[in-house]
């Protein structure tokens, strides 16, 4: 059993609270420090907010408000930063599987929500993502018509291809990548997502546009570029490499001198 | 309403029944498509796959999620894998097999002609999701790799490592992006459905309440699908996410959709086990895992020393013993009451004594730690994470938990439910699983319906049906928009004492104590007395701070467990009124004398499909026999 003090973000940019009055933390926001006892050593880091919560309940104020919800570490959802780290001080772990065992008693836990331009604060620690799935409608799919496939094995895929792919394709779009950057960059993400794609055969008649289409978008949303920190692989829960941004890099160049059919509506789109 | 329980099952011989269909089925001509709009709630494998599918067809879709991103509906949460019958291993598999099989394993509690279409489809569903870039395990020749899985003995499970499910629905969601990025599909994300509108008989459209702000907004269509998901969440502690539901699939209830088998609640066996009252979830451990792991206890009562050191003679491999052809690998609801019984008895392993060892030793001795690894390298990581114990050392402890719900809303061949233009798909349907679900059919099911089946029959119903869309502003509507607010207005002013995870905890005790994993009248019948007075009591003493009109996880949790308050006591009765035990529903009244199911053809051979009468009405039963032209019932053994 545990003690700690919790020193949260909260912001109510919406600016509502009860009777109309303002939200917990204001509109430009603020961190509040909470008192939390006797916490067991198994509890996962959210089911230590959870209790935090009802903590607040209880003496009448609002509970923290934080994205979560499969607890196993696959939706994505959670996205804290915890004492500067986003997903917390463990490697490769989102913050649904972070367990208070890794903290110790009496000391002062800071919680951030996932900071960038692009992911707006929603309320507290919840942030707007959505940047994520618009670049995915803009390219990061293979055109399938439902019913037009042929048999699965017709075509053969190496293994070693497929497992590279595979690694890529591990990505839970949680954005803890952008998190951590001090640019903002989400060039891990919109890496993963095209390399999953670009590393198998059933990838390449869209390669090139697909590629170009989430760059674009990528940055259209204000995202940060990348300036080789690797802060990205460091945070990422899933353990996806930085070496698929040299790949996303490497697809992006033969792109834009090979694809005649795509126009860009971003001035700075081939200058990254 | 008048209730009609007709299947509306194709004429002509199981084989040829879908087909025959297909060749019957009323079309829309494609210039007509973009006149009518198709309301989707939910973004999993069935809301994703349908949505895209139906947008690509050309039909306008608008497609709901309270989630931030369709990719994070619980879909992604699979981990082992999708089964079906393309008999790549040359070890006999079939259609028919898999449908022999799904039709066994369900304990002959599910319609042959959905499943037998079921076994038909599952081959095209693999070959659309490989041309959508998933990344499917692969041998070294570049072909795709397939294991076995629990109640089967061919291997017909393709797989993505431990997370099968979130690649089957990255492809969904990625189909749906296109149809987004198209201009096909509009997405309300962070919006949650909180009331069907059903007018003259016909779904119409639905009320929602934007999570972030709180407005709430009407929406008409021409059809309307819930994919909403299954129902585990019901017992408070359960391996599905926070946020899933029974509200989607009540609220049609309630609106004169029948509920089919609500008490087919599968508790899957391996899951680590709960340690702390604090605790939110349930975690699985992939049942692929009981492939290699071998499960056991020790033979000697109290017997305390560390697994390590009880020698091999003094163990009981309790699965291999009671059920030697299938061993470790016997189906879901087998398994879990073997383990139930042997902690029962005393035996558990852990703290609690809820618990069985699930040993990878062997495995790891005899194909190196190498190929265990990269088989299930991911869960041994998820199992130290949250255990502290390392499953290539030691071995893992393991005992059932809610996972899967069977029953489901009502629908007919066309996946329609009795109420005219309304759909079902996936988990939220009683479906095709009976009494028992298979492993890695759930995925298999939700992409047939979402891919599939709706498309053409949602085609066939809108044919004969005008284009105009229905009045969003008629009387219907406003009705139920304005008992929505009501009812939002009502949770946050009740200002009492207790926060809706409270109740729903206490909910949940009730539940799995008298209505878990064996069941009786008494305990049914106790559960009965208690659900109302729990929900009196919710319905004075919550508590919510903050208001309606911001995001409020309290608010949204305390409509969630209303519901749930409401519908636990529909699969109460469900499972009073069931007195025979069959698949995951083990009624102590009907067993054999070893203590196995004892299934009830006489009497029992039927869907039970419920109807509300009214908050303080006990629900209708209506009864959908069930025809085994093909599989004649037997006794399910698997010894």
């Amino acid at each position: 059993m545990a003690d700690y003090k919790i020193k949260v973000w909260r912001q109510s940019p919406l600016g509502i609270g009860p009777g109309g009055g303002e939200g917990p933390g204001g509109k430009e926001g603020k961190f509040e420090t909470y008192t939390i006892n006797n916490i067991d050593s198994d509890l996962s880091f959210l089911e230590m907010l959870d209790i935090l919560n009802q903590q607040l309940l209880q003496e009448n104020n609002i509970p923290i408000a934080f994205d979560h919800d499969c607890r196993e570490g696959i939706c994505g959802a959670c996205s804290l930063v915890i004492n500067g780290v986003p997903h917390g001080p463990e490697s490769s772990t989102t913050t649904c599987q972070l367990y208070m065992r890794h903290f110790e008693h009496n000391s002062t836990i800071i919680v951030e929500p996932f900071r960038a331009k692009a992911f707006p604060v929603i309320q507290d620690l919840v942030v707007d993502r959505s940047a994520f799935d618009r670049i995915m409608q803009a390219g990061g799919y293979i055109s399938v018509h439902t019913g037009a496939a042929t048999d699965a094995n017709t075509v053969l895929i190496a293994k070693q291809s497929a497992d590279d792919a595979f690694t890529a394709a591990t990505c839970i779009g949680c954005g803890a990548c952008v998190a951590a950057c001090k640019n903002a960059s989400a060039m891990l993400f919109v890496a993963a997502k095209t390399s999953q794609l670009g590393l198998l055969p059933q990838g390449q008649p869209e390669k090139t546009n697909r590629t170009l289409k989430m760059v674009q978008q990528m940055q259209l949303e204000g995202f940060g570029n990348c300036s080789n920190h690797y802060e990205c692989e460091a945070a990422c829960p899933k353990n996806i490499p930085a070496s698929y941004i040299a790949q996303l890099n490497k697809d992006f160049l033969i792109s834009s001198f090979t694809n005649k059919e795509f126009e860009c509506q971003n001035d700075n789109c081939y200058e990254s | 309403m008048s209730i009609s329980l007709h299947a509306k099952i194709p004429d002509g011989p199981l084989a040829d029944k879908w087909d025959n269909q297909l060749a019957h089925f009323n079309l829309v001509s494609p210039n007509n498509k973009p006149k009518y709009k198709v309301i989707v709630v939910g973004s999993g494998l069935a809301g994703a796959s349908a949505s895209a599918s139906l947008a690509e067809l050309g039909y306008q879709v608008d497609c709901f999620t309270f989630h931030d991103s369709p990719r994070r509906a619980h879909s992604v949460a699979a981990q082992g894998g999708i089964n079906a019958a393309k008999n790549y291993r040359n070890d006999g598999d079939s259609i028919y097999r898999l449908f022999y099989d799904t039709i066994k394993g369900g304990d002959f509690r599910s319609r042959e002609a959905n499943v037998y279409r079921l076994a038909q489809i599952s081959g095209q569903i693999i070959d659309h999701c490989v041309a959508q870039g998933i990344p499917f395990a692969r041998d070294y020749a570049g072909y795709l790799d397939n294991r076995s899985f629990g109640g089967v003995q061919v291997s017909r499970t393709f797989y993505a490592r431990g997370q099968t499910g979130q690649q089957l629905l990255l492809g969904a969601y990625g189909a749906l992006n296109h149809q987004i990025h198209q201009g096909k599909v509009t997405m309300h994300t962070r919006t949650e459905m909180l009331e069907l509108v059903v007018e003259d008989d016909v779904a119409k459209g639905i009320i929602v309440r934007n999570l972030v702000t709180g407005e709430i907004s009407r929406h008409s269509a021409h059809a309307v699908i819930i994919a909403s998901g299954g129902y585990s969440n019901l017992y408070y502690l359960s391996t599905n996410a926070q946020a899933c539901n029974v509200t989607a699939t009540y609220r049609a209830y309630k609106k004169g959709a029948l509920f089919a088998n609500p008490c087919f609640t599968q508790i899957h066996p391996t899951c680590i086990p709960a340690s702390n009252e604090n605790q939110s979830k349930l975690t699985l451990m992939s049942e692929s895992l009981r492939n290699d792991g071998r499960i056991w206890v020790p033979k000697k009562l109290g017997d305390k020393r560390s697994p390590e050191a009880i020698p091999d003679n003094e163990r009981d491999y309790f699965l291999e013993r009671r059920y030697p052809a299938f061993g470790n690998l016997v189906p879901r609801d087998i398994a879990s009451r073997a383990v139930k019984n042997i902690c029962d008895q005393g035996y558990g392993v852990g703290s609690t004594g809820h618990g069985v060892y699930l040993d990878l030793a062997d495995a790891i001795q005899k194909l190196g730690l190498k190929t265990v690894k990269e088989r299930y390298g991911n869960l041994f990581e998820m199992y130290q994470r949250i255990t502290d114990d390392d499953p290539s050392q030691t071995p893992m402890k393991i005992y059932p938990a809610l996972h899967y719900t069977m029953g489901g809303l009502w629908v007919d061949y066309h996946l329609m439910s009795n109420i005219q233009g309304l759909f079902v798909l996936g988990e939220a349907n009683f479906s095709d699983h009976g009494a028992n679900r298979l492993g890695a059919s759930a995925l298999m099911q939700g992409l047939a319906d979402g891919y599939f089946i709706a498309p053409p029959s949602i085609g066939h119903y809108l044919a004969t049906y005008q284009p105009e869309l229905p009045d969003s502003q008629s009387s219907a509507f406003n009705l139920a928009l304005e008992k929505v607010d009501n009812r939002v207005n009502k949770l946050v002013n009740i200002s009492g004492q207790h926060s809706a995870d409270y109740f729903h905890r206490q909910l949940g005790k009730i539940m799995w104590e008298n209505c878990g994993m064996s069941r009786n009248e008494q305990q049914l019948t106790s559960a009965l007395e208690q659900i109302p007075q729990l929900r009196e009591q919710f319905w004075q003493d919550l508590k919510i701070t903050g208001s309606d009109k911001m995001l409020n996880a309290q608010l949204e949790k305390a409509g969630r467990v209303a519901d749930y308050l409401e519908f636990a006591e529909v699969l109460c009765h469900d499972a009073l009124a069931r007195n025979e035990s069959c698949g995951a529903h083990f009624r102590e009244e009907s067993q054999s004398t070893s203590g196995e199911a004892k299934r009830d053809d006489e009497h029992y051979s039927y869907t039970a499909a419920w109807e509300y009468k009214g908050d303080d009405n006990t629900p209708q039963l209506h009864k959908e026999m069930l025809n085994h032209d093909e599989v004649k019932p037997s006794n399910r053994s698997y010894k």
